[in-house]
Formats: structure tokens, sequence, C-alpha cells
């Protein structure tokens, strides 16, 4: 069992590689190995303190709600609490995973403070001497909600008069290059292609959303150091992401974010949210004292965001000899309440299509959709497997049509050295001729002499290297709201050349001609229509008082009454928050901004 | 909130603490012993993360009241070396590359160990059987399994041979 798993198959390609190599292919032992078998590798909980305290959230029990009011008082008063946190305690309550790399808009506070637009988002905050205390103290906290219209389907979510479920993003879909509520890819014709195809096939595919599940639940413990920084040791797969929206949620400077992780019990894409490292630094700074903020396995599996769930719609033309001449994809990722890093998952996805076949007309429109649901976020290989699986799927049932063998027809189709994809870049170094062999061969199918003499090195390029004069339109442009000049300079209808999305979803035709708004820019981020007043205040730095509001009570628990040690030197007020706008993505992807 | 002593054997030491009412064995190693090698996975016994040996016997530490260990004998992954030399069960686990993440190894070695005390040969269904309530999420359990058969087999011949 086991030994013969790895099968080498070295005689291919074997003048791109060099096998003289001092490490690759002999076995080494890791660094980390006798930490694990002795238990004694540091995981972000297995730091002790004294003095350590314990924070919980208080979360929405609905999908969708206004918060109408809320208050702490008897959640304050409940033994060893020493504070509570909300929404305007943070200072930038505003944040979106990717504007590290200048891509999104903030869309999603630390601690919601209007309105909750997912079941487990937190709401406020406390930070007690206990776990237990915490918890019980958040069982005090009143939120009174005013329950509003959800929604919980991508397609519905984009349906006109769709509750919004995002502020940022009013019409439910994330804003491309301030352009298009969609990614978009054109390459040849496909209209053209599916009035030439001997048949046109369409399905859809339904992907399910998947927690990571690591055995290690999400956490951080942050605490005072001496040299005026805090220390954060944290459970994050991404130290330098965690650290760097620390540093903007709480407006300090990253250079006093001292950040140990590294140590992480599974992570599979789960522990990048940076959720836990903000919230820790910032009860550290309002209390003096070390803070632990870890999600319990229910908190990892209810509000930990899982990989999330997609919609394919494939439509392809094919001939009758088995080559498939045009591909339509319509997508749907579904980000939940808020965009993490949802809107990079289908710039990665578009990337990749139309699979590893060479096909001359590909064509697809992907969208980035706000639901109700819990906020989805990186899982291995996010933004591929979705659509692999229904890419293959499909294929199995384009060789059914054309009463082909499925093996025989992937090699058929499959892109060759020379070829140009979908992406306007040659291929090269590709394999899955090869692959497809080896398969047969290890599953005793019995493949035609043709397939088996086809290689990835011979027949590409030439007539396969053509991109075919490309048909493109404004399906699903932006319109500019309130009249503000477009710096393209082209203010028009999101609609002119309608391609064919709506006839595939069986919707109205002007399903998408509700005039989807430009992105809405909130001037601050913290000042909601109803309460117009409390701007975002950089509240560790003018708040000394660290412990909640002097007690009535006869006989106050010690902890809310003793003064907690003032915080190490305030930040430095922040500067005036820029404010900024969706950008390019080309430092990741390639993929131009014009 | 009212605390109570306990005392019991830790990995052979003597230890006492206090402990609060209903606290649980792996909250009172963790927090009050400060044996972090014991690890929270689940916190209502569905992992196996926790595992501990209470008088030999695997036993979820997340589910085991603290007070219920009173003079017996509790053992971890913490006192699985014997001075500077590594535990059999350990070294294989190391030669398998049987711990990606290492999260899931203390309480996949103290499960793998309390069979071997009881089954010094155990068959490959045996080893599976003994570590059924242990999630794995990285590694895979194949790794796993050869290191604690390659285990049991160096432990039988250092005993017999």
């Amino acid at each position: 069992m086991g030994e013969a798993m790895l099968d080498f198959r070295k005689d291919y390609f074997k003048d791109e590689r060099d096998d003289d190599l001092n490490e690759i292919g002999k076995p080494t032992q890791r660094q980390d190995a006798l930490g694990h078998v002795t238990g004694r590798s540091p995981f972000y909980d297995d730091h002790l303190f004294d003095g350590l305290l314990h924070l919980k959230c208080a979360r929405s029990p609905h999908h969708h709600a206004r918060v109408r009011n809320i208050d702490t008082r008897e959640a304050e008063g409940m033994p060893g609490v020493v504070r509570v946190l909300r929404g305007k305690d943070v200072p930038a309550n505003l944040n979106t995973l990717l504007s590290l790399l200048d891509f999104g808009l903030d869309d999603e506070p630390v601690l919601a403070e209007t309105k909750v637009a997912y079941m487990g988002e937190p709401v406020v905050a406390v930070i007690a001497e206990t776990e237990r205390q915490a918890l019980d103290a958040v069982a005090k906290v009143r939120i009174d909600y005013e329950p509003l219209p959800h929604v919980l389907d991508v397609e519905e979510a984009l349906q006109p008069g769709a509750p919004a479920v995002n502020e940022t993003y009013p019409s439910n879909a994330f804003i491309y290059y301030e352009k298009y509520d969609h990614q978009k890819l054109r390459f040849g014709d496909v209209e053209k292609g599916f009035r030439e195809a001997d048949q046109v096939i369409e399905n859809v595919y339904q992907m399910s959303p998947i927690e990571q599940a690591p055995t290690e639940p999400c956490g951080a413990i942050a605490a005072p150091e001496t040299n005026d920084r805090y220390v954060c040791y944290t459970s994050t797969q991404g130290l330098f992401f965690s650290l760097g929206t620390t540093a903007k949620l709480l407006n300090v400077s990253s250079s006093r974010l001292h950040f140990i992780g590294g140590t992480v019990g599974g992570g599979f894409g789960g522990k990048v949210d940076s959720l836990h490292e903000p919230l820790a630094v910032l009860g550290v700074m309002l209390t003096g004292k070390p803070v632990r903020y870890g999600y319990n396995r229910e908190e990892e599996m209810q509000v930990g965001a899982p990989r999330g769930g997609e919609r394919w719609v494939i439509k392809d033309g094919i001939m009758n000899d088995g080559r498939i001449i045009a591909r339509k994809f319509t997508g749907y990722f579904d980000s939940g309440a808020y965009t993490r890093l949802s809107s990079y998952a289908v710039v990665k996805g578009t990337g990749h299509l139309p699979g590893p076949y060479t096909i001359p007309n590909v064509s697809s429109d992907v969208y980035c959709v706000y639901t109700n649901r819990t906020p989805s976020t990186a899982m291995r290989g996010f933004g591929i497997t979705g659509v692999d699986f229904s890419i293959e799927c499909q294929m199995d049932k384009l060789a059914h049509a054309v009463s082909m063998d499925p093996i025989e027809f992937r090699i058929l189709n499959s892109y060759r050295d020379g070829d140009m994809k979908a992406h306007r870049r040659e291929t090269k170094n590709s394999a899955l001729i090869e692959c497809c062999q080896v398969v047969a061969e290890k599953a005793n199918w019995q493949l035609s002499a043709a397939a088996k003499d086809a290689s990835s090195l011979k027949d590409g390029g030439g007539d396969r290297a053509v991109i075919l004069p490309t048909a493109t339109d404004e399906f699903g442009r932006v319109q500019t709201a309130n009249g503000e000049p477009r710096r393209e300079g082209r203010p028009k209808t999101h609609l002119s050349g309608k391609t064919g999305v709506d006839a595939v979803l069986d919707v109205p035709a002007d399903a998408y001609g509700r005039g989807i708004g430009a992105p809405h820019q909130p001037s601050a981020p913290t000042s909601p229509p109803q309460q117009p007043t409390p701007a975002p205040q950089p509240t560790p730095a003018a708040a000394p008082p660290a412990a909640p509001p002097p007690q009535s009570q006869p006989s106050p628990p010690p902890a809310a009454s003793k003064p907690a040690t003032p915080p190490p030197v305030p930040p430095p007020p922040a500067a005036p928050e820029v404010r900024r706008s969706p950008t390019r993505f080309s430092s990741i992807s390639g993929l131009r901004r014009r | 909130m009212s605390k109570k002593p306990l005392q019991f054997i830790h990995n052979g030491r003597a230890e006492a603490v206090f402990v609060e009412d209903g606290q649980n064995l792996l909250d009172v190693l963790r927090r009050e012993v400060g044996d972090l090698t014991a690890k929270y996975g689940c916190g209502q016994g569905a992992c196996g993360t926790c595992t501990i040996l209470v008088d030999g016997q695997p036993q979820l530490s997340c589910l085991t009241l603290a007070e219920t260990v009173e003079g017996k004998s509790v053992e971890t992954t913490g006192g699985m070396m014997d001075g500077s030399e590594l535990h059999p069960l350990q070294a294989a686990f190391m030669d398998h590359f049987a711990a990606q993440c290492g999260y899931c190894t203390p309480g996949m070695l103290m499960a793998a160990n309390a069979l071997l005390r009881q089954n010094p040969n155990p068959s490959r269904d045996e080893v599976v059987e003994a570590i059924g309530g242990n999630i794995c999420r990285c590694t895979g359990y194949q790794p796993i399994i050869d290191a604690i058969l390659e285990a049991a087999g160096k432990m039988s011949q250092r005993r017999y041979g």
C-alpha cells in the first residue's frame, strides 16, 4: 500500500527539466517535525500570560437586519467584565481585505453598527477575565433588530428589487475596474460559433459552500510589549496580511505591531481573513492587558468563512466530429455578505477559462455576488476547483453527445504547445494529452492509435494560434451614479451589445437593465444615514479610562471597578482617511485595468 | 466562584492545583498546570485532538471533568519522551511524515500509545480502529497508520530482540 503511488514519467519533457538538483527529489526532514511530535510547536493558543483576558462577540441572529439600538449596560455589569467594545470603538471600522492590494472598496466593519448582513455577524465584543464570563456577558447584550428581507441565492440577488445586502455595492455585485458589474472575457465570437456548430449544449452546475474545518480553530492573542509595541500571536495564514489589516483598522503604524505566526493548526484558506488580530490588539490598547480572541468550534463552523458556493452555466457549440468551436460561461460566485477574497476568486477563475482546451471562440461573464450568507473566502484552489468540476462534467456530456470516448474527446480538444489561450497567452509546457494517456494506461482503457500517438508537442500553433475577430460589448456596464463624470469619459447605458445571458438564465430581457449603480462610496466609514454623528474616533488614543463607566451597583465586580493599566503610548492621530477606488489587479493576475 | 483543590499524577509527577466547579481537564492541564501539549479542537468530543490517558486509558480531556481525575494518573504527549530520547511512536511519526500541521498529532500519539500498551502487535485494522476517533485534516491517515505499525514493530523488537 502506498509505495507505487508516485510514478515519475521522466521521459516526458526531459529537455525542459534539470534533474541534477541537491534537494528536490530527495527526502528531507521538516524543521518543525520535532516540535509537532513532542506537542511543543507553539500554536497561537500555546502562549500563557498572567491576567489573560478573553474576548467574545455578540452576533446577529438574523440574516439581514437594521440595528435599531444596542444596550450593553447589563453586560458591562456582569462578573469579570473588563470592557465592552462597539463599532465606534474601532478607529477605522470599515475595510476590505484586498485594499492592501488596492483592489475593491472598503465594505466590511469589524463590528457592525447600523446593519447586519449575515447570521453570526459580530456587533458587540465583550472582554472578560474568563471565557465563560465573556460568554455569560455576551448573553446579556441587548440588541434591538429590525429584520429586513434577505436573499440567499446568487441569481435572486441580481434580480431587480432584491434586498441590497452590501451598502457599498447596493446592486449586490462587485464592480470590476469601475466599469462592469462582472468580470468579462471575450475571445473570438461565441454567437457566430454557436450558429456554425452542429450542436449547442448547455448545462448548469452548482457547488455548495465548504467549511475548511481546521482542527485548530482561528484565533489570536495580543499583549502589550515593553518596547511600545503590541505583540500578537496568531493562527493566520497570511502574517503580513493580518498585520497590514490590523494597522489600517486601528490607525496604528505597522512598525508598532509585532506579529508572530507561522505555526498554523491547519488552514486550507480559512485563516486569511484577519478577523481576530484587530480585535485582540484593540482589546490590548483599551485594557492594557493581554487579550485572547479565539473561535470555539461552533463559531469556527458557523461564522468562519467557508469556500463560497458557485453556480456555472456552460454553453458549448460542438461539431459532430468532436471539435468544440465555441464555449460560453456565466458564473456566479457567492461572496456572502462582504467581499473578502471572492472578487479575486472571480478574476482567478476567469483567467483559467475555458479549461485546458483549445477553443477558438470563448466568452464569459462572471459575477461576484453579495447574498446574506456567511462571507466566503479562500479554500484550496478557490476560483478554480468549482469551474474545473463544471467543465469536466460538461466534457463528459459533450463526449456522450457526439458518441466519443471521453478520454479521446479530451485529447482531441486538448491544448497543444503553441496554441493561443483565451486570455491571449501562448500555450507552453502543456501536458494534458500525456496525462490522459497515462490515465488510460493505468486504467487499462483502450485508446485508438491516433489518441496514443497524440502529443502536446505536435500539431499545435498555426491556425490554432490565431485570435479570431473578437466581438466586444458593453454588457453589464455600470451606470454613472448622480451624473458624475466617468474617467473613461463615455457615460452611457450599462448595456449595449447584449449577449446571450438573458436567454441562458431565462430571466426577463431587462433583468440587468435596472441601472446597476456605480459603487457607493460612503463619505465616512462609520457614518450611517441614521446616525450621522459618531464619526470614527481613534478611541485608543483618546481613552485613558479603559474600564467601563463607573458602576452604581452596591458591590461592583472587582474587575470592572479596578482601573486597567493605561495602554502604552497612544498612536498619533490618524491622517484623514483616503478612500480608494476599485482598481487594477495587474500585479497578481496580469489582467489590465483597461 | 469556588475553587477546589485537586491532586493527581501528571506525567509521573505529583500535581496539585485549584479547579473551578465544572472545569474540564483540558482547560486545567493547559491553563492551571501549564501543559500545552494537549490541544483544543472542538470542545465537544468529536475530534480526538485533546486525547490524553487517564490510568492508561485514552480519554477526551475536553469532556472529562477535572475533579474526576483526583488521585489518578494523567499522561499527555508532554510525558512521552524518555529523557532526551523520543518515544518510538514519536520517532516513527517523524520518519513517516505523519504530522503536517501537527495539531492533531498529540491526540493521535496518545491514542496510539494506549493501543500499543494493550496490544503490542496490532493489525492494520486494529490501528485504524484505535485512531478512529481522531480527526486529521491534512496529512491523511495512511502515513499515521504506517508510523504506528512501524513503532509497534520496533517496540516488540526492543522487548524480545
